[in-house]
């Protein structure tokens, strides 16, 4: 087991390392000069080559990745272009609406989807199933962006259920909460419904199992044989969902931070697109893309415990 | 295998609804009930009647004939997005499955874990930061992301069959691995590319709409299903049809895709198909 996850380590080092050239072949080796774009056209030379002296354009890219790069590791993530302040602090403000949402939506899809996909499993063939499979057919066919349009218009501003936007911040935890509760609801949504989907499938398949069938001989019902064989079995495919689905999560915060005027990493990558403040851009690609390769690595391990097969095989 | 496949109610009416939207957009080549291209703002916000069939926006523009100059935008992004995603994907999959356990196979799965990290809105983000946004770098951002969806698909699918004997038959008659790839392995694996076309083509569709939402994608003056969206949430309060049918185009097209994927995903799995009976 410790030598799989030292494997796994390594690979883990080096994805983050590719990934980390990638973003910065493509955002500061491709482009034009960074200085210029922030300084507009009129600029002078004089001001460009000034700007370019202060903010280390002047090295070479090999200096300029490894500084980046070693800096991150640090926590240094440079400055950012336009507000002239550390990105990290603007990032970490910005972490405490991003990363409770995704966690909020992964915790609702997870609620949502279990009883549905074993339900559906449990009962398949009646209405009931295929009320889920319909229902979730819908569920991932509604863009999520649309969706939450109309929950604003319709729980926010019509029945006021809700407040249309904007977070109150984590002084008062449950105010917090409240504001993350649609959005989060909406997000995980799609989530839900292929989660469900997964989930019944993966139990349906594990149903013809010989173990299954051993269960039911040595008395279990069939309700339970599902609950205490199968569920366990079928945990592997909806692992790897559930996985996923972290980095499906982050990365569709970005829209959904849009429509409810979230301060999180969304409303701060495209603002920074719009402003050119690329190293702001480079640093929160390089977060999402480290959240979802540490996921990945995590969901990796926690099958090998689960399924002791997995461990040899790699 | 067609008429089987008319004979599932799920990909008849996805058939019917996919169909309704790719006609809706070749039509819309030659005739829209009005122009989408001219702004008449005394007629603006009109509700569904009987000239204008699904109301006018915030410019007087016929919403019927922008979903259907819309329906273009997004057809052609998923599709070439769809078509670079195979392109690319399948020949670097049928190479890894051809030299299994390779340098080459080595590198080309690595790569595909990489791109797996970065979520199709994250290439967009980094495409457009650095080209700015337009709807042919979603559709490269949309088409980068499908790229190791194929090449894991055609990978997993070839290295079952290379075990095959009409493989091992084609090998001993001379025939070299790209031969045998192309031959034999690509027409047996082409059920399942198909599968996967249906369903990253309606993936394709969400994450144009998505795209064009957050101002990444189609700019003006292309309509897209997306931007009208993006144009009607400030006024969703007082016209709500503005974001009602734009939406219910793409939920439908959407769901038409995946009725249809998952009804020929049974079809191709006779093993699903009895199962599902």
């Amino acid at each position: 087991m410790l030598r799989y996850i030292l494997k796994r380590l390594i690979s883990l080092g080096l994805s983050l390392i590719a990934a980390s050239v990638l973003i910065f072949v493509a955002i500061e080796i491709i482009p034009g000069d960074a200085a210029a774009y922030m300084l507009g056209i009129n600029a002078s030379p004089e001001a460009v080559a000034a700007l370019r002296e202060q903010i280390g354009l002047n090295q070479s890219d090999f200096t300029r990745y490894f500084d980046w790069a070693t800096g991150m590791l640090r926590g240094d993530f440079g400055i950012s272009y336009t507000y002239r302040v550390p990105v990290a602090d603007m990032i970490s403000n910005r972490l405490w609406v991003s990363l409770p949402l995704a966690m909020y939506a992964l915790f609702l899809s997870t609620l949502i989807a279990f009883p549905i996909g074993i339900i559906a499993a449990s009962k398949r063939g009646s209405v009931a199933d295929w009320m889920v499979m319909g229902g979730t057919q819908l569920g991932v066919a509604i863009p999520n962006f649309w969706f939450a349009m109309l929950m604003v218009q319709l729980l926010a501003i019509k029945y006021q259920f809700f407040t249309a936007g904007g977070f109150p911040g984590w002084d008062n935890f449950w105010l917090g909460m409240k504001a993350l509760t649609l959005p989060a609801f909406v997000l995980a949504l799609p989530q839900a419904s292929i989660l469900a989907r997964v989930m019944r499938s993966a139990l349906l398949d594990t149903l013809t199992e010989d173990f299954m069938r051993t269960a039911r001989a040595k008395g279990r019902t069939r309700r339970g044989a599902l609950v205490h064989h199968a569920l366990r079995n079928a945990m592997i495919p909806v692992l790897t969902i559930i996985g996923l689905q972290f980095s499906f999560l982050l990365a569709g915060a970005i829209i959904i931070e849009k429509i409810f005027f979230l301060p999180g990493l969304g409303s701060l990558i495209l603002t920074a697109i719009s402003q050119r403040d690329l190293i702001v851009v480079e640093s929160v690609v390089m977060l999402l893309v480290f959240a979802v390769i540490v996921v990945t690595f995590v969901v990796d391990i926690t099958y090998a415990l689960v399924d002791p097969r997995l461990r040899r095989r790699v | 295998m067609i008429k089987a496949a008319f004979k599932m109610p799920g990909f008849t009416i996805g058939f019917i609804l996919a169909m309704t939207f790719v006609l809706a957009a070749l039509v819309s080549f030659f005739w829209t009930p009005f122009p989408t291209d001219i702004v008449d703002v005394p007629n603006k916000f009109q509700l569904p009647n009987r000239v204008n069939w699904l109301g006018t926006d915030h410019l007087g523009r016929d919403i019927f004939s922008m979903l259907m100059v819309g329906a273009r935008t997004s057809i052609a992004v998923a599709v070439v997005a769809v078509g670079i995603g195979m392109g690319l994907g399948v020949p670097l999959g049928l190479a890894a499955a051809a030299r299994k356990g390779s340098l080459l196979d080595e590198v080309i799965m690595r790569g595909n874990d990489l791109v797996f990290a970065f979520p199709a809105l994250l290439i967009a983000i980094l495409i457009t930061a650095v080209f700015g946004p337009s709807a042919v770098n979603a559709i490269i951002a949309i088409g980068i992301f499908n790229i190791p969806v194929f090449a894991r698909l055609s990978r997993g699918a070839a290295l079952s069959l290379w075990t095959r004997d009409f493989v091992l038959s084609a090998r001993v008659a001379g025939k070299g691995a790209v031969r045998i790839s192309a031959e034999h392995i690509l027409p047996n694996i082409l059920n399942l590319l198909i599968v996967q076309g249906t369903i990253q083509f309606s993936l394709g569709i969400l994450a144009e709409a998505a795209l064009s939402y957050i101002g990444l994608g189609a700019q003006p003056p292309i309509p897209s299903w997306g931007r009208m969206l993006a144009d009607s949430q400030t006024m969703a309060s007082f016209a709500p049809h503005l974001a009602l049918f734009p939406g219910a185009a793409i939920v439908l097209t959407v769901l038409g895709l995946n009725l249809m994927g998952d009804a020929l995903r049974d079809l191709f799995d006779p093993k699903i198909r009895r199962g599902r009976e």
